[in-house]
């Protein structure tokens, strides 16, 4: 197992580091941050603008020699691109985690209760329930929640949910959970939502195959009851194809963080990401590459990991 | 004491497909029934309505007591208490029916926890014991192995290590050996055996396979779509078989001893729900008289404990005069005198090993196989699975040059060859594979099907419906076929649009990988007279691949036997057959269950098994490859024994001036 591990985290990582270097030169060659239509704000040092000058390749080279050391370089504000990346990754981490989990157990949840109540009035329920969410864009469906939000104030007379912003009460500490929470719950609600229908499509056609499985019968024969054959023998084996797509849904699930924290107002990597691509910020947007790269094969790693755990047959291939 | 009652069963699948549709089925303590039947005869649908698994929408009445307890109308919670307690089951296929996820001795040790409530080390104990008991080597360390570290024999073993777990009083087996080689099959045979003797457990043993009833039940009941047909004595239905159907298909079971040309029933078995005719065979039944047209013919007793359901007994009473015999195939005359079409010298195909297993050796798949088939003349390759046989097919499909060794077709060097070249040769081979629904595309109609060798060739445009035609006459389909999906027939018609393929461009040698292994028995024999005819009239060259050793005595002119990538004993199938030279080529022969229940008191099977499993090709075995499963090895000379483990033996004719050759230490020369 843990050599498997070990190569797929060799190959994990060249792929981040192509990816990580496509994007700055992308980046680098394509945003122009001294010339118009986005001037730089009146403070971009000098310093910006001449290094623009240079070729690329030396460019290249410079900035990846400091992110070896941990210094992604400076913004156009001539500011440090490290301290502000870090405490935007945590806002990001604590909007998507929460979000990314609840959406993926609820989806596999779902999902296997589907197949098991298969053309049976629950079924039919969430395949109608699960297509409308795909089909509604994650912006509209943040939107949406807060209008919703909105119309439960108004008939409540109380603020339930906040809709907008991030937690910053003071009224110690159990007042910051609850403020927390409060701003937590709707664009952590949107997030899982966008993926759980994703997911809960998936898990039911997998599980659907598992169902018929020779050995969910022999489990049967065996003297389980369906249910107990279904959980026991046939869920685990529905579970190993969706930690492949669990890597695969890691990127979206970033791209729905960005929509995410432009419409709820919230200061993470995403919003600094849009912004930085309009103001021509190449080192923003190479730094918040690099996050995503990294969190991409984290996911990729994970998901291989489940499925060692999973899947005997990745641990130890046949004689 | 009868433990297992069925008691007018009907079984209905969704929307409206009967199954079975009235079975009675009495099963004693310590008595092993066959129960027989050709695909949509209802076999399944009997063992899946006797355990309560049948899939939801299937509807099903009548009755199923174990031990007087009415099963049928129960909830899952109360059956869940009955299976795997009192009523176990083995399934077809052990690649598929353990957990992948789980360690073989958890899978065990959980229905006896389920049961017998014993504690967790408890159960894992005696699921050692079991594993012992069933033939695992080294029980204690493989209990913690997962399913696909096993073979498939020792899968199948793990599965009836499952079934007796908890001492049931009644077992069905359905297909148990259909996916294993047949040396496998004659160990899991004997080991049911055991298992009845031991337990004393009623046993239901669903197959299609007549030589397997033959070989190990005491009683047998033939289905035929749904319904009883024949049930009795073995040995009183194998000697004196009173339906139409049973007789048709005893007739139609190639032999080993190769005596006489079977007669095919024509027609082919009715789909699942069966015609509308009251007696479901009277379509193709040759004696039916009106009698057959007024009601379905009820069970009447011909002997002691022998039934048969068919409306005018009286007719069968000489069973040689239901079906008229064969003409004896057209003799050919003697090989020697023909140019030969394929020669194949010293073949080498290795695989390298798979890149995700570190420290993986290369998989030595054919190793070294020399031989040669002359224009019109059939030669049979057989072997269990994983020798080589079909990497030897695909390495002269390729029709480039090999890793080692010559392939000669039609005295072309492939090696040689240009591309345009190897392209006109194409045209003179051709090959029809085993499952003629994944081979033929599910989305080409028949006719496009036939046409496409044609276009592929340039034939002209014009020529192309009138080859199409004819091809289908050739094959015996009827026109109106050429409109058809392959999804749309049966699969005797399947198998004949895949050799009507082959024959498009008029081929000389045809590679047959398995063509009839797919088929019911009686369209194997239908197809395999097809064969023989084309071969007449055509005077076409085969290389016929097949695990069956009965069906290549029927096909082949000469036979050559494959073990681990060589070639161990090849010559004139009578020789061969009549008086094998290798001890494998023995083994093999033993192995075959044969279609008579009185051949059973010849020897006692278990002597005669093969032990172990087919080889693993990627591990070499110095000297003689075979020498670890050689049931003469161990009695051998101190000089003999030296050579087997130094030494590969070398092919020499067995008998000088014959062509029989042997690969074997023991063979005096």
């Amino acid at each position: 197992m843990g050599s498997f591990l070990l190569r797929r985290l060799a190959g994990h990582t060249v792929l981040a580091l192509v990816a990580v270097s496509l994007a700055y030169l992308l980046a680098a060659a394509a945003l122009h941050p001294c010339e118009p239509p986005a001037p730089p704000p009146a403070a971009a040092s000098a310093g910006a603008c001449r290094s623009a000058g240079e070729p690329l390749a030396g460019r290249y080279r410079a900035w990846a020699t400091g992110v070896l050391h941990g210094d992604f370089g400076r913004t156009l504000d001539g500011e440090p691109v490290a301290g502000e990346l870090w405490r935007r990754l945590w806002v990001s981490a604590r909007l998507l985690l929460a979000g990314t989990v609840l959406g993926c157990a609820g989806g596999v949840l779902l999902g296997v209760y589907a197949a098991v109540r298969r053309d049976a009035a629950p079924d039919r329920i969430i395949t109608a329930g699960t297509f409308l969410l795909l089909a509604v864009p994650v912006f509209v469906l943040a939107v949406l929640a807060q209008i919703a939000a909105a119309e439960l104030d108004e008939a409540t007379g109380v603020r339930v949910v906040a809709w907008a912003g991030e937690p910053g009460g003071t009224f110690g500490a159990l007042g910051r959970a609850a403020d927390g929470l409060r701003h937590l719950a709707l664009p952590t609600a949107v997030v899982a939502l966008s993926q759980l229908a994703v997911y809960c499509r998936y898990q039911r056609g997998v599980t659907l195959d598992v169902l018929g499985a020779d050995h969910v019968r022999t489990a049967r024969a065996k003297g389980l009851r369906r249910r107990d054959a279904l959980l026991r023998h046939g869920l685990r084996a529905a579970l190993v194809p969706m930690t492949t797509y669990f890597a695969y849904t890691a990127g979206l699930a970033l791209l729905t963080g960005v929509f995410t924290e432009q419409v709820f107002g919230w200061h993470g990597l995403g919003e600094w990401v849009v912004a930085a691509i309009v103001r021509g910020d190449v080192n923003v947007v190479a730094a918040a590459n690099c996050v995503a790269a990294v969190a991409v094969v984290l996911a990729g790693l994970a998901s291989d990991a489940a499925r060692c755990l999973l899947d005997p047959r990745v641990r130890t291939p046949a004689p | 004491m009868s433990v297992l009652v069925v008691r007018d069963l009907h079984v209905t699948y969704p929307p409206d497909l009967p199954a079975v549709r009235g079975l009675d089925l009495t099963v004693a303590g310590g008595e092993i029934v066959g129960v027989v039947g050709e695909s949509g005869s209802g076999k399944s649908a009997l063992a899946l309505a006797v355990l309560g698994l049948l899939p939801p929408g299937a509807r099903v009445r009548g009755s199923v007591r174990l031990r007087g307890a009415e099963l049928l109308g129960r909830s899952d919670a109360e059956l869940a208490r009955v299976r795997g307690r009192d009523l176990a089951m083995v399934f077809q296929n052990p690649l598929s029916a353990l957990t992948p996820a789980h360690p073989v001795g958890d899978q065990i040790a959980e229905t006896i926890r389920l049961h017998a409530g014993a504690t967790r080390r408890a159960a894992r104990t005696r699921a050692v014991e079991l594993l012992d008991l069933v033939g695992i080597p080294d029980a204690p360390r493989s209990a913690r192995a997962y399913p696909h570290e096993f073979s498939g024999g020792m899968r199948q073993r793990v599965m009836i290590a499952m079934a007796v777990a908890n001492d049931p009083v009644a077992i069905v087996a359905d297909e148990p050996t259909t996916a294993l080689d047949v040396t496998v099959q004659a160990q899991i045979l004997g080991l049911l055996r055991a298992a009845r003797d031991a337990t004393g457990a009623a046993i239901v043993l669903i197959t299609h396979d007549l030589g397997v009833v033959a070989e190990v039940a005491d009683r047998v009941v033939v289905l035929y779509a749904g319904r009883e047909a024949e049930s009795g004595p073995v040995r009183d239905v194998y000697r004196r078989p009173r339906m139409p159907y049973t007789i048709g298909l005893l007739g139609s079971l190639p032999r080993l001893d190769g005596a006489r040309r079977p007669a095919p029933i024509p027609g082919a078995p009715p789909p699942a729900g069966g015609p509308p005719a009251p007696c479901a065979f009277r379509p193709r039944c040759p004696v039916g008289g009106p009698a057959c047209d007024v009601a379905p013919p009820e069970p009447v007793l011909v002997g002691v404990g022998h039934r048969v359901a068919c409306a005018d007994p009286a007719a069968t009473l000489d069973p040689s005069r239901v079906f008229p015999p064969a003409p004896a195939a057209p003799p050919r005359p003697p090989g020697d005198r023909r140019p030969p079409v394929l020669r194949v010298t010293g073949l080498v195909r290795h695989f390298p090993p798979r890149r995700t297993r570190p420290r993986g050796r290369p998989v030595r798949a054919v190793d070294g196989v020399t031989l040669e088939v002359r224009a019109g003349e059939t030669l049979g390759l057989v072997g269990e699975s994983g020798c080589g046989k079909t990497t030897v097919l695909m390495e002269i499909l390729r029709l480039d040059r090999p890793q080692h060794g010559r392939i000669t077709v039609l005295g072309r060097d492939t090696a040689t060859l240009t591309a345009s070249h190897r392209r006109a040769l194409r045209r003179d081979l051709q090959v029809v594979f085993q499952d003629p629904l994944s081979s033929l595309d599910p989305r080409m109609r028949v006719r496009a099907i036939l046409a496409q060798p044609l276009r592929t060739h340039r034939v002209a445009r014009a020529a192309v419906p009138g080859r199409v035609a004819e091809l289908l006459d050739l094959v015996g389909l009827e026109p109106a076929l050429a409109d058809r999906y392959p999804g749309a027939l049966s699969s005797g018609q399947r198998q004949r649009v895949a050799i009507a393929r082959a024959l498009a461009l008029e081929p000389r040698l045809v590679l047959l990988d398995e063509p009839v292994a797919s088929l019911d028995v009686s369209v194997q024999a239908q197809i395999m007279d097809l064969l023989q005819d084309l071969q007449a009239r055509l005077g076409l060259a085969y290389v016929f691949v097949s695990h069956d050793l009965a069906v290549v005595r029927r096909m082949a002119d000469r036979v050559a036997v494959m073990y681990n990538g060589r070639i161990v004993e090849q010559g004139a199938v009578g020789a061969v057959y009549g008086s094998p030279a290798h001890p494998y080529t023995r083994a093999l022969l033993d192995a075959v269950p044969v279609p008579d229940p009185s051949a059973r008191d010849r020897a006692d099977g278990r002597q005669r098994t093969l032990r172990g499993d087919p080889p693993d090709p990627s591990a070499p075995v110095a000297g003689c490859r075979f020498r670890p499963r050689c049931p003469a090895f161990p009695a051998l000379d101190a000089a003999t024994r030296r050579r087997c483990e130094r030494e590969e033996p070398p092919a020499l004719p067995v008998v000088p001036g014959t062509d029989q050759d042997a690969a074997c230490h023991r063979v005096p020369r």
